[in-house]
């Protein structure tokens, strides 16, 4: 069940678009912002407001990037691995944060604090290299740094 | 059609401008290869495989690459097939497209008949140069029909495109993106829509196949086949039958542009493993016990030298229920139908020899504006709704029309169309599977839909009869219903005999008379319900009065048509069956003889269009097994007793000519039920005797149990099966039609022998009173269950997992006062609440036992259950 | 306003955004109350075609003629998107904009509302550009508080409305007719075209869409009209260009310049050329999906038509800078991985190609190049021109891919001859 909160957030949606499946994108990212990623019951709950089945929004969901179909870490870091960062040495702050995480991309550290996700440039390439933690956006990275930053994300 | 001059490889030929380079080149007979067009759904240019080259002028010398599926056939267009980039370019799509394709063709079912196999010798990619490793990926378990080998995929998103936007399904869809697009359920679980069967023949390579052909795997060219028609609903839709060593493997869509175009329902695809059922009556009986075909005869003789009475079957030929007619004389015949059904089905045939047209599944698929009236088509004549999810499609279509965007263009149309519909309107006792594109539903008991009806039929003509009172909840519908019935240029009625009310088709039939040019389809149940309608006959009923010692009924299970069908059949001395199945009747009879089904039998039925169709024999009847009418009568050709019934009975003169006689020949030679790469003929029973046997012969047809023969294409009744040089698959059928998805070459299959009539028709007066609940009864109603309601089909294993355990239907308020189950006839069932149902009804599933053979509808107490 | 960097100069220094007040100070709004005041539709339309404006979001289409393309006749509601995905690799130009100045976009896309008699606009806003979401938001919510957004704006009986939307995320939203399917709360696979959006667009109603940077450019054409706008270039193509640069350059950065500058310019005197230790060995001029430019490129002033007769495109202006101390190879493997996991999986060469270049040049980077690769890759590139493929993704991808075997192909060949990347 959608929590009213939730339902609500959606339902001022409905007014921006012609119809409810429209709203679909922005559904989930309502329900993910609530709850941290799209469950299959998230699904069904969304998919019952908006008429859609759940294979309908799945579809839907599993094409975009930032709908996450299965539970990320309290924080998602966002590393940019196109190619600005990459010449300015990218690759090395990936290694470092995966190493200083244990975890490779694409996984979850294992107390659940830090989800780490390649992306794609985040448009910042003349302070390269990037990359962003949940909202917030961290630019000329090196190893220290990124150690530093890392400490505010409890 | 308006022809343009269209240059291919510098020569010119005429295409229909309204179509695109694809189609023209494909009607021309070119080998133009394609994935993702499909030609009943369109094009959307996402496998560009049809790529040609395109010149502006005989000038251009460079030209550029267009997709041939994406590019009008206008006038003076010039395109190259042959040109060298064209043709590499075609190498290198389908190079792509085998990237990550297992290369399992010799361990999968698709291989021999696989459009992927073809399009990639025919572009003559043969070498791999891809040495990285391929994506995998997981399979589903989709239900019983199919199985689900996804690595197979080329990411044409044919599937995904039948199954959503022309099915109307939503339980299947394309997941992710790139080079790992996953086509499935979003988990694992039975495919919801009924018409997803059709993803084997729609997927151009072995990603859904038929999985109840797995269980008797045969390849293609293995198969001996034959044209026949589906036996599971009115609407006779073409199918290809194919057997081997003596069982029934599989059946696919025998394309008919006037029936069922491509595409057949689930219910008629994997309905056809009855025929291998282990209740197959393989010998003659007496008493239970097994005796020859002489020795049966012979007491048949014995049998019917008295006084004799026949009940015939709307399953069974027109053939073999001439047969039985002319055993026990005209006078003694009986329809094995209930006395109700009957009226009713004769209401229909009259009704339809008025002035409105009975339409063809095609003229369905075209009409702008349809009210359904009583049915539930999906679960009735389920590849009629599909025709209708199409009609929809119709007046929206303008708006494409307006854009100057192509009918086939289907992306671009669907874009411009949204979610607008034309409109559909549903009148049922329940929720129907096409309520989802109807602009108005409405829901109510029997009568109260006829009454529904009758005041549509009043606002589109006011000399049509009002009905009193009309509920405020119904005046909206009718008002809306009759204005868009009004405003179409193609208007349908659909109606039918699924709910037993006379009254609903009289409604059905004043809201087509009311408005004149509109089409009016009834549904029927059964094969051949409407043959047997136009032989006349009297009902059971009448036969409950008939005196004889012995009675001789035709493929018929009488337990499924009377509720007393055991005092009624205690009343013979001596009871004769005539079958393919054990069932209650056979278990009561003295003698039964062991009757062909479908799949081993030649005749004729007559579907709910009023359309003669012949099947042929897709595998020789093991002796003693043959064909009723072979039993009752001493015919020695299909084409005698074709001959004497077409002139003993007038309304059937012209079903001679639903098919070409058997001494039809092409350069002298027959039509081979065996594809040219048959195999193993001489060895197949070499473990019984190293001498082969001599085929059987074929009296009764043009065709042949043998490969010998005349390969060429026979008229579209004779073809056993879609296969050319170089198009191995099913869409080899583009080489059999006159116009891509028009009709096959000489005419769709099939006679017409049911017209509308001349004159004005006089409007039924009898509207019934509104519904009443009554306190302590429930109007019980059939549900019908595309699963589970069709005699047949509920023996094939697969259909029969998917068919209802027996139920009790009730809206939940009536509902509240029981618990999870209720008691009805002195038997427990379980409770199924229907929103939609209205207060005072109850439904039950229909054909299901026990509720199989019941008189609808009728008024029964429903209690707790103790 | 500094009068030669219409689209920057009014920027606050202290990187927040300009509110409705202080961008009213700058002039802001005055170019609508001007349209609305009295010029008809077809009068801006006619000033922006005048003003040469072309399309900031890559393609350089005439921005006046893609305006004029939606019929008088056609039915509403109409719709105006403002193309803010800006997923493209080393482009970093429209995030300013939203950022700094987000009246100035919403300004240009009313304009560009009335210019096609739209009724309902979108800003399709790259989904991590959080900080610009909100400056947006809050600048919409400005809009509507003064009357220059809703019903009957400024009592001209013109009538507007703006949403925002936050992309879930794919290069393909960025693509026109992908970004339209996006909107729906679809897969955003492109859309054939015919039909244009202009006919059949958002919704099936007539759809103009452009770049942010391009409608950021409108108001002050409108304001100070075509001649000075044309002025302000130093080529035929109109107006000021955010251009940038990225790499190993000493200052990496954005810089508004007019239209025309020539690379030269922009990375020796904006950008402070290379760094020290590093040497200059070609550029994209203009995002991951342009052809490489290299040294003899120099001196090609930055516009459409000129990038163009050098053998690239000018694409967003933002240039991509590869030196002597990077591997082209790995460079080129980046991208191609990138347009590899964009590709939106609809077209076979495109989702097919894409996953096999993506592995050769992977391979080749760690040492496991065939003879033969180069030749396979080559005919890729071919495989994916324009036309070929259902969108402009695969030809995009193939630019760089083709360029880089022309101008680094010894390089190609050292990693197969050698089994190993020699910058590693
Ligand atoms: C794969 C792909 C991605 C694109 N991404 C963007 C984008 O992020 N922003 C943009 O403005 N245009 C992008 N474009 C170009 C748009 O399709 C379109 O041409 C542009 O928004 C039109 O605006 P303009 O005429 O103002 O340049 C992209 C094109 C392709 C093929
Ligand atoms: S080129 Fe084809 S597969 Fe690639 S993004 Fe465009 S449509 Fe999709
Ligand atoms: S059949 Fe033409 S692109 Fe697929």
């Amino acid at each position: 069940m959608l929590t009213p909160e939730e339902r609500a957030e959606i339902e001022a949606e409905f007014p921006h678009y012609p119809n409810r499946k429209a709203v679909c994108i922005d559904a989930m990212k309502i329900v993910q912002k609530h709850r941290g990623w799209l469950s299959d019951d998230a699904l069904k709950d969304i998919g019952e407001l908006l008429g859609m089945s759940v294979a309908d929004l799945d579809g839907v969901a599993t094409f975009y990037n930032l709908l996450f179909r299965r539970p990320v870490g309290r924080h998602v870091i966002y590393l940019c691995d196109s190619v600005s960062c990459w010449i300015m040495d990218g690759e090395r702050q990936c290694s470092h944060l995966k190493e200083r995480l244990g975890v490779e991309a694409g996984e979850t550290t294992a107390d659940g604090r830090f989800t780490l996700l390649p992306v794609v440039c985040l448009g910042a390439c003349d302070r390269a290299p990037v990359m962003m933690i949940d909202d917030d956006t961290h630019f000329d990275l090196t190893p220290e740094r990124i150690d530093q930053i890392l400490e505010r994300y409890p | 059609m308006n022809m343009a001059t269209v240059y291919v490889d510098n020569r010119a030929y005429e295409m229909d401008e309204k179509q695109n380079l694809l189609e023209g080149c494909l009607r021309l007979g070119m080998d133009l290869p394609y994935f993702c067009w499909h030609p009943a759904m369109g094009s959307v240019g996402a496998c560009r495989q049809c790529a040609v080259k395109q010149f502006r002028d005989e000038k251009d010398e460079r030209g550029r690459i267009v997709m041939a599926c994406m590019t009008p056939a206008a006038a003076g267009t010039r395109i190259s097939i042959r040109d060298p980039e064209a043709v590499e370019f075609r190498k290198a799509v389908i190079e792509g497209l085998m990237l990550n394709h297992p290369h399992d063709c010799p361990v999968c079912d698709e291989g021999g008949e696989c459009h992927l196999q073809d399009m990639t010798v025919m572009t003559g990619h043969d070498y791999r140069r891809y040495t990285f490793e391929k994506r995998t990926f997981r399979n589903q378990y989709l239900g019983p029909f199919l199985n689900h080998e996804m690595n197979r995929c080329i990411q044409c998103y044919r599937c995904v495109r039948f199954y959503r936007e022309y099915a109307g399904g939503n339980d299947l869809n394309a997941f992710a993106l790139r080079n790992i697009v996953f086509f499935g359920r979003d988990r694992d679980g039975v495919l919801e829509n009924e018409f997803a069967g059709n993803l084997v023949e729609v997927c151009p390579t072995g990603v859904f196949t038929d999985a109840t052909l797995k269980r008797h795997y045969t390849r293609k060219w293995d198969m001996e086949m034959a044209p026949s028609v589906c036996v599971h609903c009115g609407l006779g839709c073409n199918i290809t039958a194919a057997g081997r060593y003596g069982t029934l493997r599989r059946l696919v869509n025998r394309y008919n542009g006037e029936v069922n175009g491509y595409f057949l329902c689930d219910r008629g695809r994997f309905g056809y493993e009855f025929v291998n059922s282990e209740r197959r009556i393989r010998q003659p009986l007496i008493e239970g016990k097994a005796v020859s075909a002489e020795a049966a005869l012979a007491r048949l003789g014995e049998l019917t030298s008295g006084r004799v009475i026949g009940v015939g079957s709307p399953r069974a030929t027109l053939e073999s229920n001439f047969a039985l007619r002319a055993m026990v004389g005209a006078d003694r015949f009986f329809a094995g139908i209930s006395g109700t059904e009957a009226r009713l089905l004769k209401l229909m045939l009259e009704v339809l020899r008025g002035p409105a047209r009975t339409p063809s599944l095609r003229e369905i698929e075209a009409s702008d504006a349809v009210f359904i009236l009583g049915e539930d088509v999906t679960n009735v004549a389920p590849r009629m709704a599909l025709s209708l999810r199409q009609s929809v499609r119709q007046q929206p279509m303008e708006i494409a029309e307006r854009l100057h965007i192509p009918v086939w263009m289907d992306h671009a149309v669907r874009e411009a169309v949204q979610e607008k519909k034309g409109p559909l309107f549903t009148a049922s006792v329940s929720a129907t599977r096409l309520d989802d594109i109807a602009a108005g539903t409405y829901r109510g008991a029997p009568d109260d839909l006829a009454r529904l009806g009758f005041a549509v039929a009043h606002a589109l003509n006011s000399e049509a009869p009002a009905p009193a009172g009309l509920p405020e909840s119904a005046r909206d519908f009718v008002k809306e219903a009759a204005e868009a019935l009004k405003a179409a240029k193609r208007p349908l009625i659909v109606s039918g005999a699924s709910l037993a009310s006379a009254a609903i088709i009289e409604a059905a039939a004043n809201v087509a008379w009311a408005l004149a040019g509109s089409m009016l389809a009834f549904t029927a149940t059964e094969s051949n319900s409407m043959g047997l309608a136009m032989m006349e006959a009297p009902a059971l009923d009448a036969a409950q009065a008939a005196h004889a010692d012995t009675i001789i009924i035709l493929e018929n299970d009488l337990f499924r048509r009377l509720p007393e069908a055991e005092q009624f059949l205690e009343r013979f001395r001596h009871v004769v069956v005539v079958d393919y199945l054990e069932n209650a009747t056979t278990a009561k009879a003295e003698l039964v003889l062991p009757a062909a089904p479908f799949a081993e039998a030649d005749g004729t039925l007559v579907n709910s269009e009023g359309r003669a169709q012949r099947f042929f024999q897709a595998l020789p009847p093991p002796a003693p097994v043959k064909e009723s009418w072979r039993w009752l009568g001493s015919w020695d050709k299909l084409d005698d007793i074709v001959e004497a019934l077409a002139r003993a009975i007038p309304p059937l003169a012209a079903v001679t000519r639903a098919a070409p006689p058997a001494s039809f020949r092409m350069s002298g030679a027959k039509v081979p039920r065996q594809p040219h790469r048959y195999s193993g003929r001489t060895a197949m029973l070499a473990n019984i005797s190293v001498h082969e046997p001599k085929p059987p012969a074929d009296p009764d047809s043009p065709l042949a149990f043998s490969m010998e023969g005349n390969p060429d294409q026979p008229p579209g009744a004779l073809q056993p099966f879609f296969w050319t040089p170089g198009w191995n698959s099913i869409q080899a059928v583009n080489k059999f039609q006159e116009e891509i998805a028009g009709p096959l070459r000489g005419g769709d299959p099939g006679v017409r022998i049911l017209e509308a009539g001349e004159g004005t028709p006089r409007f039924f007066e009898d509207i019934p009173a509104a519904f009443e609940p009554r306190a302590e009864e429930w109007l019980v109603v059939p549900l019908h269950h595309i699963f589970g309601s069709e005699e047949l089909s509920r023996h094939a294993p697969a259909v029969s997992q998917l068919a209802p355990p027996p139920y009790i239907a009730l809206n939940p308020e009536d509902a509240a006062r029981f618990g999870d189950e209720a008691e009805m006839l002195g038997q427990r069932f379980p409770l199924k609440r229907l929103a939609e149902l209205p207060r005072g009804v109850a439904g039950v599933p229909a054909g299901v036992p026990p509720f199989a053979g019941l008189e609808f509808p009728m008024w029964s107490r429903i209690l707790q259950a103790p | 306003m500094p009068e030669d960097r219409p689209l920057t100069g009014n920027m606050r220094p202290d990187g927040e955004a300009l509110d409705r007040a202080a961008y009213e100070r700058v002039g802001g709004y005055k170019g609508l109350r001007k349209a609305l005041g009295g010029m008809t539709p077809a009068a801006v339309i006619d000033e922006v075609k005048a003003s040469n404006l072309r399309g900031r979001g890559g393609a350089g289409f005439s921005t006046g003629l893609k305006w004029s393309f939606v019929p008088a006749t056609a039915p509403h509601p109409r719709y105006v998107v403002a193309n803010g995905d800006e997923m493209e690799p080393g482009t970093f130009k429209d995030r300013l904009l939203v950022e700094r100045d987000p009246h100035q976009l919403v300004e240009g896309m009313i304009l560009a509302g009335y210019a096609t008699g739209s009724d309902t606009g979108y800003i399709f806003l790259r989904g991590e550009y959080k900080l610009g979401a909100r400056r947006v938001a809050r600048a919409l919510a400005e809009a509507y508080e003064a009357g220059y957004l809703g019903k009957d704006i400024l009592h001209s009986g013109y009538s507007f409305e703006i949403h925002l939307h936050l992309s879930a995320g794919r290069y393909m939203c960025g693509e026109e007719t992908g970004m339209l399917n996006a909107l729906e709360g679809k897969r955003a696979n492109p859309r054939a075209k015919p039909p244009f959006p202009p006919v059949s667009g958002l919704f099936g109603m007539p759809t103009t869409i452009n770049n942010v940077e391009t409608l950021c450019n409108v108001p002050h054409i409108i304001r100070n009209g075509a001649a000075w706008f044309q002025g302000l270039s130093r080529s035929k193509d109109g107006g000021t260009k955010l251009y940038g640069a990225s790499g190993k350059v000493k200052r990496p950065g954005l810089w508004e310049l007019p239209m025309g500058t020539t690379i030269r310019e922009i990375l020796e005197e904006h950008a402070g050329g290379m760094r020290d230790g590093v040497r200059f060995r070609g550029l994209l001029p203009g995002g991951a999906s342009t052809d490489f430019l290299v040294e003899e490129h120099l001196d090609t002033p930055m516009d459409f038509s000129e990038v163009q007769k050098a053998g690239s495109r000018m694409g967003t202006g933002t240039m991509i800078i590869l030196d002597d101390q990077t591997c082209p190879v790995g460079m080129v493997s980046n991208l191609e991985h990138f347009f590899a996991q964009e590709s939106c999986g609809w077209c076979t060469p495109c989702w097919s190609g894409l996953g096999w270049v993506e592995r050769i040049l992977k391979g080749m980077e760690e040492g496991r190049g065939q003879p033969g690769d180069l030749e396979k890759l080559a005919f890729q590139t071919r495989f994916w021109a324009p036309g070929h493929t259902f969108c402009a993704l695969a030809p995009g991808a193939a630019e760089p891919l083709q360029s880089a075997l022309k101008y680094f192909r010894a390089e190609f060949e050292q990693h197969i001859n050698e089994k190993r990347c020699p910058w590693k």
